[in-house]
């Protein structure tokens, strides 16, 4: 490699490290939160999360029998979980409250009572 | 000859009767003549609107026994014995979804479903027609139920009104589906935007209530392609319970179940049914009677339920005669 091309690698190397240089040396991790979420009729696991309004978090959603829902409109949520495919949604919450989270994908006889608690503090 | 207000010169007035609602569709008199607004509909539609009654029926739930209801179709049954009761039969009997309980044993799905279109099939009615619940084409995306009822939407013209069977349940979620919308639009294109129209579906298409599952989706969808309408209707079923509310130029209305009811969602803090009252065993599915004779007011008598008239229009029309409810049978 010639001294022209180098520096440029080198200057852009430097400045990749500089993004992700913690205060304290180490690399930050930019991925957000996981939090997983078992579905199964006819109820979801755990049937209460917390999040803090503005902090992005990414739900993991799996299914252990058929297909489900994972339905909230305040937070913008309308997700199908098939079994064998975990879906991931992505939510940053701007609202604070107590946000009930349903299954609406019909699943059988107790579907109408599937449903979580989705907290988000302020 | 009178100006025919045309938003006023034909409503919808419906009864609640406990067991459905039996609606009477009839030009107002305040606007004109029955004749004149009749009339002017036939100009519009191609077709004479003259009066004439219906009832609805909704959420029969065949299969079901539980807890909030362990008599079955008993209340269904008691239903067609008061239908068939009336003086006059209805021209129509709308069913608002869930005929049957689900179950994923296909054989007694389907038997369920024989046995609801056994009872239905002794209404003495001009016509029955059916759209289906999640409970009944939700697991299998309607496969079975059309086998037994036909298609899960569909329209259809009577005495001048436009009706329309919508399905919001056949996708497993609470929608209607895109394919259904631009149907909808194509169904509706001949019509003048003074057609009377009613729709009839299962879950209600606006958000009653997302957290119980009390919407559709789409229904934003649905109803902006209703909205240049002036005369809409939507009956629905689901939520196991009256309800009415008017959005733009649309009258909602929620009808009772014939297996248990809901509360007021605004009342509770969580979707239980009502428990079930063995000493009145048909409370919240109850019965209302109303007689109206010619030059007098009306007399309410009271089984169960309090009158409701929809619409306060003049000229409901007595069709119930006293059945013989609740005599001795539990």
């Amino acid at each position: 490699m010639t001294r022209s091309k180098l520096l440029p690698a080198v200057f852009l190397a430097g400045v990749i490290a500089l993004l992700c240089a913690l205060p304290g040396g180490k690399l930050q991790a930019q991925s957000p939160r996981e939090i997983a979420i078992t579905a199964k009729r006819f109820e979801f696991a755990p049937n209460e999360i917390t999040l803090k309004k503005g902090e992005t978090v990414k739900l993991v959603l799996t299914s252990q029998d058929v297909v489900h829902g994972f339905y909230l409109k305040p937070l913008k949520i309308d997700e199908i979980i098939e079994h064998g495919h975990p879906t991931e949604v992505t939510v940053t919450p701007q609202v604070a409250g107590r946000f009930s989270t349903i299954c609406d994908h019909f699943c059988g006889a107790n579907h109408g009572n599937m449903k979580m608690t989705i907290v988000v503090t302020e | 000859m009178k100006h025919i207000d045309r938003r006023s010169f034909l409503r919808l007035s419906g009864l609640s009767i406990g067991i459905g609602t039996l609606y009477s569709v009839l030009p107002q008199r305040l606007s004109g003549t029955m004749a004149e607004a009749a009339g002017y509909l036939g100009k519009q539609n191609g077709e004479s609107v003259t009066p004439f009654s219906f009832v609805q029926l909704s959420d029969a739930h065949v299969g079901f026994n539980g807890p909030p209801d362990p008599l079955g179709t008993a209340a269904f049954e008691r239903a067609v014995e008061m239908i068939n009761g009336l003086p006059t039969s209805p021209e129509l009997v709308l069913f608002t979804g869930d005929l049957t309980h689900d179950t994923e044993d296909k054989d007694q799905h389907a038997a369920r479903m024989r046995k609801f279109k056994e009872i239905a099939g002794r209404l003495h009615a001009g016509k029955v027609v059916y759209v289906p619940g999640e409970h009944d084409a939700g697991l299998d995306a309607g496969v079975l139920y059309r086998e037994h009822f036909g298609e899960s939407h569909y329209s259809f013209d009577h005495r001048g009104v436009h009706f329309i069977a919508l399905d919001n349940v056949s996708r497993a979620k609470p929608e209607v589906g895109p394919e259904q919308i631009a149907w909808l639009k194509q169904d509706l294109a001949r019509f003048s935007k003074s057609a009377p129209i009613v729709v009839f579906t299962h879950r209600p298409v606006f958000d009653l209530k997302p957290e119980w599952e009390w919407f559709t989706s789409d229904g934003d969808d649905v109803m902006n392609v209703l909205a240049p309408y002036e005369h809409v209707t939507v009956l629905y079923g689901h939520i196991h319970r009256d309800d009415e509310h008017h959005i733009g130029n649309t009258g909602h209305y929620g009808a009772r179940s014939l297996i248990f009811a809901f509360p007021d969602p605004e009342q509770v803090a969580g979707k239980k049914p009502m428990p079930f009252d063995k000493e009145h065993p048909f409370r919240n599915l109850g019965v209302r009677f109303v007689d109206e004779k010619p030059g007098a007011a009306p007399t309410v008598r009271e089984v169960e339920l309090t009158l409701r008239e929809y619409s306060g229009v003049n000229g409901v029309q007595q069709l119930l005669k006293e059945p013989e409810l609740l005599k001795g049978a539990f």
